[in-house]
């Protein structure tokens, strides 16, 4: 196996990395190197590196190569990308207070985990809620979906970066399971993995159940609310599974429609890339400190539908009891 | 009538779904089984996740249908918690009665 950390890994052109990343070769090693001037990487190639770097050290194979010591370096190492990834960290660096800046990658196997990568996200974020908010509602529901559907020996692994100047987050997660077709054909018909990708990203569609609407557990909303929340900011979601990528891209923000059909929204589509098994998401969220992360659940709350004929459903929610 | 304080059981952020199954096992669903009615308190609660309200009450509106929304008072909701609520509530008693639902990848796209 070999994996190459590149001079730039954002969402917008995450594929060159992705296309760098080699399943096959020798069963027993995995091969690190890395761009010899600067490495710059999404939360979510981070996070691929690392769940490489963990199922590895599972499987007992050998990790070879280095990173270079590039001006980027310390960043790599504040992120604990070497915690997971079995190569020497290019140098050392002195600890001190990241308060605002980022979530390092963190190892999620258990529902304590999740809980405990929750609760420390508040003061390593040290930031208002129109930033916090978004960045725990993602790690949730990603963090769930790896408990409950991913069967990943090593769980998940997720990781998070606030660029204030920009005003932007971005999250990525990755684990080393099933990936979304085999979870998604224990309840539907999915041939492809295109198709298993569609169905696992339109709301109401769950691998626990071919009920539209799922089960008393799942309702196989969450990877839709999640790309939802990326199109309501204007901004880009990938979701990477087997050999198929889907990339929502960036659009206008504040968008009058979700649709709950992935494939009408704009978007790429790639298939033939190197195999991961299991899944990696990524995605970037514009924050608007005036603006609440409500005001994105509420476009979503107007926009939310399953596949039911309309014509005859009624309006519920006035009938709810909010005292 | 029953009284459930959210924050109590979850804190602020109510996303631990385990936690929603143990409150629909113990407290909401017999309290409805029990022709009881029953108040969850979002006091102090700013964010959930539509994950956590799914495990929270889908089952009891699927049981019960809009009679449950009749029974059950959601007491001290900010605007994230409510509208999340919202959408459960909908998307879930819209298939309920779906008279005649069937497989997502057995149907033609509807967008």
């Amino acid at each position: 196996m070999k994996l190459h950390l590149p001079n730039s890994a954002h969402l917008q052109n995450i594929e060159g990395f992705i296309r760098k990343y080699d399943p096959n070769g020798n069963p027993t090693i995995l091969r690190v190197s890395g761009h010899p001037n600067y490495i710059h990487m999404h939360p979510v190639a981070l996070a691929i590196a690392a769940c490489a770097g963990a199922t590895a050290t599972f499987r007992g194979w050998k990790t070879t190569g280095s990173v270079p010591n590039v001006r980027s370096a310390p960043y790599l190492v504040r992120m604990k990308l070497f915690d997971y990834l079995s190569v020497r960290p290019p140098r050392k660096i002195e600890e001190h207070e990241e308060s605002g800046r980022f979530v390092p990658i963190t190892q999620i196997r258990t529902a304590d985990d999740l809980r405990r990568t929750i609760t420390n996200l508040i003061p390593l974020l040290h930031t208002n809620p129109s930033v916090a908010d978004p960045i725990r509602y993602v790690v949730s529901e990603l963090g769930r979906n790896v408990l409950e559907h991913a069967n990943s020996r090593v769980g998940g692994f997720v990781c998070a970066q606030y660029f204030r100047d920009q005003r932007r987050i971005a999250i990525g997660m990755a684990d080393a399971g099933i990936g979304i077709a085999a979870a998604i054909r224990q309840s539907h018909v999915a041939p492809t993995e295109p198709d298993a990708l569609r169905l696992a990203l339109t709301p109401g569609v769950t691998g626990v159940t071919p009920i539209i609407g799922g089960n008393e557990t799942n309702a196989g909303a969450g990877l839709f609310f999640i790309r939802s929340i990326a199109k309501a900011s204007g901004n880009f979601f990938v979701v990477y599974s087997g050999k198929t990528e889907y990339k929502l891209l960036r659009s206008q923000a504040r968008p009058e429609v979700l649709f709950a059909n992935p494939m009408l929204e704009g978007h790429t589509l790639v298939e033939s890339l190197p195999d991961w098994q299991g899944t990696a998401i990524g995605i970037d969220i514009n924050v608007d400190e005036t603006t609440q992360f409500t005001s994105l659940l509420d476009l979503i709350r107007r926009s939310y539908k399953i596949d039911v004929d309309r014509s005859t459903a009624a309006d519920y929610t006035k009938k709810i009891q909010f005292t | 009538m029953k009284t459930v304080v959210l924050a109590r059981v979850v804190g602020t952020f109510a996303e631990d779904k385990d936690a929603a199954a143990k409150l629909r096992r113990e407290v909401i669903l017999p309290a409805l089984a029990a022709d009881e009615s029953l108040e969850i308190d979002f006091g102090g609660v700013s964010l959930t996740t539509q994950s956590f309200i799914h495990a929270l009450i889908s089952e009891a509106l699927r049981q019960h249908g809009e009679d449950a929304l009749g029974r059950i008072y959601f007491r001290n909701c900010s605007t994230a918690p409510r509208g999340i609520i919202e959408t459960v509530v909908q998307y879930v008693l819209e298939a309920r009665n779906e008279p005649d639902a069937q497989g997502a990848d057995e149907r033609q796209e509807s967008d």
